[in-house]
């Protein structure tokens, strides 16, 4: 029975002993990245769509795109229950405490997508109603650049984002 | 009334009046405001019962500096008028005009969030689009256009070019 690598699992074994062990039909790995490979499969993004940027997510999350190939179809409306948020447009001054707050919120651990160029750095809106980049705020884990960026664009941003929590495999 | 004879009317009272493109404005002080705006509201004739806006604009060469445009609407004769106050530039303050139109009280407070107007006698005289703590008056003509901080919980981050690694 042929052993296939999974991305990014650190097997340690030799072709023979894995052979040994996928015949006995056990695998082993740490604690840590059997955690990690969970939390990246099963992501729950809360809602934050700002602006355009939104319409993009949502296509992501709907039929044609479907998010739910990585587990992550449900936005959660409440931050206790989402640990991933994907700023998802131009974040204006006033709305800068709302959004820490419910970036405060969410339970550890979490990551923060800074989807589309508004979200990222302000973007056109260079001037004094908008937070200049949301990573003045809340420590951002993947930029998405575009205005806005189609949904390919932001599945190959959490893609990206599944390959960084697999190598972190952080425990908390 | 038509716009000539809505100016003839005004100027009875109030001489400063400027009548083009069909448009009749009044120019008052600070001092009369209150009193041109109950006059213009209460006159059976004129009856200007709806405030539709108010708004100000920034001359910083100019003196007075800041104009405040209030635009009166009469829905019973199908007529408007605009009433113009200059204010000084190194302590504009006008009193408000929240007792005659209550809907004045949002737009007072819009008018000292973006331009720093006084309104005496506002009954909440706040920031109403910009956060509280905010520093600054965007709209006035000397505020930067464009590469300026953001201001978090008295925070100022300089903008994404200036910021260096």
């Amino acid at each position: 029975m042929p052993v296939q690598r999974v991305s990014g699992v650190q097997l340690g074994r030799t072709e023979d002993e894995l052979r040994e062990e996928a015949e006995r039909g056990i695998l082993t790995t740490t604690v840590g990245k059997a955690v990690a490979w969970a939390r990246k499969n099963s992501m729950w993004p809360a809602t934050f769509g700002l602006a355009c940027c939104a319409i993009e997510m949502m296509a992501a999350g709907a039929a044609h795109y479907d998010l739910a190939r990585w587990g992550m179809e449900i936005f959660r409306a409440s931050p206790r229950q989402a640990d991933l948020m994907i700023v998802a447009g131009r974040v204006s001054q006033k709305m800068g405490p709302v959004l820490r707050q419910i970036y405060d919120q969410m339970p550890e651990p979490k990551w923060v997508i800074s989807m589309g160029v508004c979200a990222s750095s302000g973007g056109m809106f260079n001037n004094y109603g908008l937070i200049q980049g949301v990573d003045t705020i809340v420590p951002v884990d993947i930029y998405v650049p575009g205005c806005p960026p189609r949904p390919e664009m932001l599945m190959y941003g959490i893609l990206r984002l599944h390959e960084k929590v697999q190598r972190e495999a952080r425990l908390k | 009334m038509g716009p000539g004879e809505l100016a003839e009317r005004i100027r009875q009272r109030f001489p400063e009046v400027l009548e083009a493109r069909r448009e009749v404005t009044v120019t008052v002080t600070p001092g009369e405001l209150t009193s041109a705006l109950e006059y213009l509201r209460d006159e059976e004739d004129l009856s200007f019962w709806f405030l539709s806006d108010l708004t100000a604009t920034d001359w910083p060469s100019r003196e007075p500096r800041f104009w405040i445009a209030y635009h009166l609407q009469s829905l019973e004769h199908a007529h408007r008028v605009r009433v113009k106050v200059g204010l000084a530039g190194d302590d504009p303050r006008v009193p408000t005009v929240t007792p005659l139109f209550p809907t004045a009280n949002w737009h007072e407070r819009e008018v000292y969030d973006f331009f720093g107007v006084e309104f005496d006698g506002h009954p909440d005289l706040r920031r109403i689009e910009m956060p509280e703590g905010w520093v600054g008056h965007p709209l006035r003509k000397d505020h930067p256009l464009a590469g300026v901080p953001t201001q978090y919980k008295g925070a100022f981050i300089p903008p994404p070019d200036q910021r260096g690694v």
